[in-house]
């Protein structure tokens, strides 16, 4: 359909405001971070100074040296793949059981998908609730669940753990399972709307031909849903990159920081100790974290239109 | 009607909108917003009493009761810098006197002095002049100081500690025998501490800093007299690495309320917290020195940890006659003897009514005019907030690293950049 100059002129001036909005709020702002980056506004009275003193990168690298931010990069990378491979593999799994059309599917299905209207700072305090380990002699939530069915054994010090395994602070899991428990149903729900869609004949034919079930989910289905999937795990990222308020609400920074994210570092070296340019860092960092994730994406999908 | 029309009468009705809320807001001047994190146990009690007797002495002026939750406003002080550096002050904040009111808002020309008024109100020499000196800066005064906090206390289970034969200790020494003991002879936690939050476990360590170098030394590591390097900074760290080894193991998962609540379900036995601890010790049912005792943290006997919470008088607050109304309350005898026994702290004036305090704080009351004062770290009134944080980072890690060496060599340089 050919747009008259006229057409084309409205629809500018519809998106005009947005876009002036988007413009000052979301690319000036960026901007604005960037340069708090380079300067040396690590007091509040620089700050309101405003002098614009350029020290390079001196505060990334100083970031990359500090032993916490080093221990929030490693936790970021452990938490958002084991986010995202939980996320699907669960998500994935209840979708194809409700796409059978079990009995009560629909009930399941928004069970299932109940959790994603949750904030994360509710799914945060009620999780450490659950997963709070209490002492040996006075167990709390799992820990008490266990020692009452005699599984003491099991029971662990949870997100107050102190160990790790390859740098991975397993203080982690329970944070994982919490975020899991969240964000599974919206896997699930994507899935779900791309099986309805997928053509019945296609299946049936594969049956005919003699492909067992796994050939057909491995062959057929997961194939045609891969956009589907990719989609699911843009969203996941970004989301764990964002994970600043249940990890917040749920642990804190934990002890020798196991539980830290670079969101949380941000937070306190900007609003804590006033180190408004070592902020402005971390955030950048984050920014392009977040991008090394969406910009190939969207490469990908430009080409595809 | 055209869409020209239609799309100018709903801009008219904005504008109208806009500006009769401007107008409404303007001609109500009968307010004052009064910024706090009082929102625990005793604190929101008190400042609900203090509330009550405003509105009595001020029946024109309404309040707004801007709180903001998180211990020791960790989460207020986040909102309150957006809020003066974006220039929309509340009428009067609260701060911790010292460097947090000092270097983040007097230096940097956010607060008007307020001598004159201390001076009016026939006021300014009712109060210690020694807390009087942490809210003054070039020779004028910026806060009122409302209430003093001690925070080198520690409180006990009564019970437990009968139990196990233990007299109250006094030294490190006889402290570390008595966690010991109560470790080999029972399941109770010695020592209950709630470091989710990490300012906590900093609170114990600047109390044993002060014991392992006196208070004149500790002052002195404020102004320059004392360096990082002292040995007792180094021995604090020894000393703190030792009790440590008494807490709670899931000390990580919990708040200093929590920890306070194992002591009152007699599940720990000590716990080192700030004297708020004994006002919420009291809402929650406890009586002292029948239920709880009391000791300064031992070997800081000579020293009172000093917190004061202020208020004073932002540039630009926007009901200046309410917040005056305001500082005029909580200057005077009645508003600090209301707010005090409340919440478990000790008056900034030295001649409040005794009667109406409990058997701690008379007991606090007492140490508050006899022995040394030191300016607490944690709560921001020794040092600037950059320090305070890389402390809580440090003492966050040596936690669970327990490397002494490399605690002490990064105190000696988070001093050299912040101090």
């Amino acid at each position: 359909m050919k747009k008259t100059a006229k057409e084309k002129l409205i629809s500018f001036a519809i998106l005009s405001p947005s876009l002036l909005f988007i413009g000052i709020f979301v690319y000036g702002f960026i901007g604005r971070t960037a340069q708090i980056s380079f300067l040396n506004w690590n007091t509040f009275s620089r700050l309101l100074q405003g002098e614009k003193n350029y020290v390079g990168l001196k505060n990334y690298i100083e970031l990359f040296q500090n032993p916490r931010f080093q221990t929030d990069l490693w936790n970021t990378l452990y938490f958002t793949l084991f986010f995202i491979i939980a996320c699907l593999a669960i998500g994935i799994f209840l979708s194809l059981l409700l796409n059978n059309k079990p009995k009560y599917g629909y009930l399941f299905q928004n069970i299932y998908l109940f959790p994603m209207a949750i904030s994360f700072v509710v799914t945060g305090t009620v999780w450490r609730w659950i997963f709070s380990p209490g002492t040996p002699g006075d167990p709390y939530g799992v820990n008490l669940l266990l020692s009452r069915i005699g599984l003491t054994s099991f029971q662990w010090k949870w997100f107050t753990s102190t160990e790790s395994f390859l740098f991975f602070n397993i203080a982690l899991i329970p944070v994982i399972i919490a975020a899991v428990w969240q964000f599974s149903g919206y896997t699930m729900a994507m899935w779900l709307a791309g099986l309805r869609g997928i053509d019945e004949q296609l299946i049936e034919a594969a049956k005919i031909d003699g492909a067992s079930n796994w050939q057909i989910f491995s062959k057929i289905i997961f194939p045609i849903q891969k956009p589907i999937t990719l989609s699911a795990i843009i969203v996941l990222a970004h989301v764990s990159l964002k994970a600043f308020a249940l990890i917040y609400s749920m642990t804190g920074s934990g002890p020798n920081n196991v539980t830290d994210i670079p969101a949380v570092y941000m937070f306190e070296s900007t609003f804590r100790a006033n180190r408004y340019s070592t902020g402005s860092s971390i955030a950048i960092i984050l920014l392009m974290m977040v991008g090394l994730l969406i910009i190939p994406y969207l490469i990908n999908s430009f080409k595809e239109d | 009607m055209s869409l020209k029309s239609k799309f100018s009468i709903a801009l008219l009705l904005s504008f109208v909108l806009i500006f009769s809320m401007v107008t409404l807001a303007a001609a109500q001047d009968t307010k004052v917003e009064i910024f706090s994190w009082w929102t625990g146990g005793g604190e929101e009690e008190g400042l609900q009493a203090l509330f009550e007797v405003f509105k009595e002495q001020n029946p024109n002026i309404e309040i707004i009761n801007a709180t903001v939750a998180g211990g020791a406003g960790s989460n207020a002080k986040a909102v309150l810098k957006t809020r003066m550096v974006g220039g929309n002050p509340p009428d009067s904040f609260q701060v911790h006197g010292g460097a947090e009111l000092i270097d983040t808002y007097v230096k940097t020309g956010m607060m008007q002095p307020i001598t004159g008024l201390l001076e009016e109100w026939g006021v300014r020499n009712n109060f210690n002049q020694q807390i009087l000196d942490m809210v003054s800066h070039e020779g004028e005064i910026y806060a009122v100081p409302v209430n003093v906090h001690r925070g080198n206390v520690a409180f006990f289970n009564k019970a437990i500690l009968e139990e196990h034969n233990i007299t109250p200790p006094t030294n490190i020494y006889t402290f570390i025998n008595a966690l010991k003991k109560i470790s080999e002879e029972s399941d109770v936690s010695p020592l209950a501490l709630g470091d989710k939050n990490k300012w906590t476990a900093g609170h114990i360590f600047e109390t044993i800093l002060v014991g392992t170098l006196g208070p004149v030394k500790y002052n002195g590591l404020w102004n320059g007299s004392t360096s990082f390097d002292e040995p007792g900074v180094r021995e604090s760290l020894v000393v703190f690495k030792e009790i440590m080894n008494y807490v709670n193991e899931d000390h990580a998962a919990l708040t200093w309320q929590d920890a306070a609540q194992r002591v009152l379900n007699s599940e720990a036995a000590f716990t080192i917290m700030g004297d708020w601890a004994e006002g919420y010790f009291k809402t929650l049912g406890w009586t002292p020195n029948k239920d709880f005792g009391w000791v300064s943290v031992p070997g800081t006997r000579g020293s009172f940890m000093v917190i004061t919470d202020t208020f004073g008088l932002p540039e630009g607050a926007p009901h200046p006659e309410g917040a005056k109304a305001w500082l005029k309350l909580i200057a005077s005898k009645k508003g600090q003897d209301t707010f005090n026994p409340i919440k478990g702290s000790i008056p900034a004036r030295i001649d409040a009514d005794k009667d109406k305090y409990d058997p701690y704080l008379t007991d606090s009351m007492h140490d508050f005019a006899t022995v040394t004062l030191t300016p607490s770290i944690v709560h921001g009134s020794a040092a600037p907030e950059g320090f305070v944080t890389a402390l809580n980072d440090i003492i966050n890690q040596f936690v669970t690293t327990g490397e002494v060496d490399n605690a002490h060599q990064r105190l000696i340089e988070a001093a050299n950049e912040y101090l």
